[in-house]
């Protein structure tokens, strides 16, 4: 326990130090009610600012999703994955034939869903892959999937900027710089609203935070 | 503690002090008094500045109480802040990524051993030379020619200033002057003081009977007046408080009208680089004043031409 809160203070001062990050709030930062936050994906440093920049009480009830390719790798990665970000590991399409995809998905379905359904929130990043942090690359059907199960739950959309010029793609050590995240104001998914529609809907909530940056 | 063993330290730093009371009782005054909507914006931004200044001054006076060590390590912090905002503004590619890490892990912690340590000729041939060449060789290798030459120049721009100017301060302290041994301190709130009141004096003689715009494309808020008065008053300031330091009164008003004049210069260069990379402030670190870089702008100026000055004509 001790060293699970001494690592987890370690790295939001790290987190602080190198990105600066001060979060910008469009939605109400004290509401515990569980919550679907999504954000655009461009560097390894995401997780952390996010996790980090979260109110101590919203953070002890949020769990990051996370790739387990990579977040299940090392001992270091695992322990702050397991024990610091607490975070729902998932595996990205490695199974082989129609039947087991579906599974996997299915079951990364329902891992998300008992979480939210434990009043918890989740941090996710439906664009799949990290990009290249210039543009927002399209959504995949995952978040219209977890919305369409829980449509009550509200999503967050979440703006990072700057991050991926912080810790790019293939490097190991961060390059201090003022990073930025804003927590949008809520949406919900519409009764009946085309898949498509909501994606592209959720993709441009999170643009619409970058350009209000200034 | 050494700090009170030096009665003309306690009587600068008792001033500093009571002149921040003063502002702080005014800008109360004030506060009650606003009446529009913009006289009470100035006056919440005057409010603001003020309890920052008594943050900055608390932080300082610690630094400066704990010795050369403590201003040393608040420097090389002002300097890291000041390289994260401005390097936030570069317009960088994937490429320089190491060559940043080197600015960072590298030369900025380099530059402060060697002020530490007082090495003067690698201190101020660090970053001028070997920062210089190696950085765009360390680009280079990274294979990206596009925009290198402005890439690499703006890359050794912004370290020059971050980090190379701002340790110009706390190497006033490794200075060796005849009869001052051990008092740099002094020397060093000489010049932070001269320059800050310089920048607060042209604030506030501008907004008081400010006409006639200076530099109205490179910074609307300055004025002819601001300058003349502000910097006309820091200069007074800075003569009166001669006895703090091994200058003569005529030699103090020289030396502080190379500050005053370098600190402009230093506010107007980096007004024109925010312009430049269209942002009203480097950053929002400091409440009514914006980014580190906004409050130090002048400071980067006008450190190595008094320590250079101060090197050549009194050690």
């Amino acid at each position: 326990m001790v060293l699970e809160s001494l690592a987890s203070s370690v790295l939001r001062g790290l987190c602080r130090l190198v990105t600066g990050a001060q979060p910008r709030w469009l939605c109400d930062p004290r509401s515990l009610a569980p919550r679907i936050y999504f954000a655009n994906h461009c560097s390894h440093l995401d997780t952390v600012v996010v996790w980090s920049t979260l109110p101590d009480a919203l953070r002890e009830r949020t769990r990051p999703v996370a790739a387990r390719d990579y977040w299940g790798h090392g001992r270091l990665r695992r322990f702050v994955a397991d024990r610091v970000f607490d975070a729902l590991l998932i595996d990205r399409k490695s199974a082989e034939g129609a039947e087991t995809v579906e599974r996997q998905r299915r079951e990364t379905l329902e891992a998300m869903t008992a979480v939210l359904d434990s009043e918890r929130s989740l941090i996710l990043y439906p664009e799949g892959t990290r990009g290249s942090g210039e543009a927002v690359q399209p959504f995949r059907a995952g978040l219209y999937h977890l919305a369409k199960a829980r449509p009550a739950v509200p999503l967050v959309p979440v703006y990072l900027g700057n991050l991926a010029r912080i810790l790019p793609k293939g490097a190991t050590l961060p390059v201090p710089m003022q990073g930025q995240v804003v927590f949008g104001p809520e949406i919900r998914i519409a009764i009946g609203e085309d898949r498509q529609a909501f994606l592209e809907r959720c993709r441009l909530a999170v643009l619409e935070l970058a350009e209000g940056r200034q | 503690m050494r700090l009170f063993a030096d009665r003309e330290l306690v009587w600068l730093i008792g001033g500093i002090l009571v002149f921040l009371s003063i502002a702080t009782v005014v800008a109360a005054v004030l506060r009650s008094r606003a009446q529009s909507e913009s006289a009470r914006a100035t006056v919440d931004n005057l409010v603001a500045r003020t309890r920052a200044w008594w943050v900055m001054v608390l932080v300082f006076g610690v630094a400066i109480a704990t010795g050369g060590i403590g201003s040393l390590v608040m420097f090389a912090i002002v300097s890291f802040l000041a390289l994260r905002e401005f390097m936030t503004l570069l317009p960088t590619r994937r490429a320089d990524h190491r060559a940043m890490l080197w600015a960072f892990f590298l030369f900025l912690p380099l530059q402060y051993w060697y002020v530490a340590t007082g090495w003067y000729g690698m201190f101020s041939l660090l970053i001028p030379v070997y920062a210089y060449l190696l950085l765009p060789s360390v680009a280079v290798l990274a294979g990206d020619t596009e925009d290198f030459l402005s890439r690499t120049s703006r890359l050794q721009w912004v370290l020059m200033i971050c980090v190379f100017c701002v340790s110009h301060a706390p190497a006033l302290l490794m200075l060796d002057i005849p009869g001052y041994e051990g008092q740099g301190a002094k020397l060093l709130l000489f010049l932070v003081v001269v320059t800050q009141v310089s920048d607060v004096l042209q604030y506030v003689v501008g907004k008081l009977i400010g006409r006639h715009k200076a530099v109205p494309t490179v910074s609307p808020n300055k004025t002819v007046e601001g300058y003349v008065g502000g910097g006309g008053l820091a200069v007074l300031i800075g003569t009166a408080l001669w006895w703090a330091t091994p200058f003569t009164p005529w030699q103090a008003a020289l030396l502080s009208l190379v500050v005053v004049l370098a600190g402009m210069a230093g506010g107007l260069v980096m007004s024109a680089v925010k312009r430049d990379r269209q942002v009203k402030d480097f950053g929002a670190l400091i409440p009514g004043h914006g980014g580190v870089l906004d409050r130090i702008d002048s400071l980067c100026f006008s450190a190595p031409l008094f320590f250079h000055l101060t090197r050549f004509y009194f050690t």
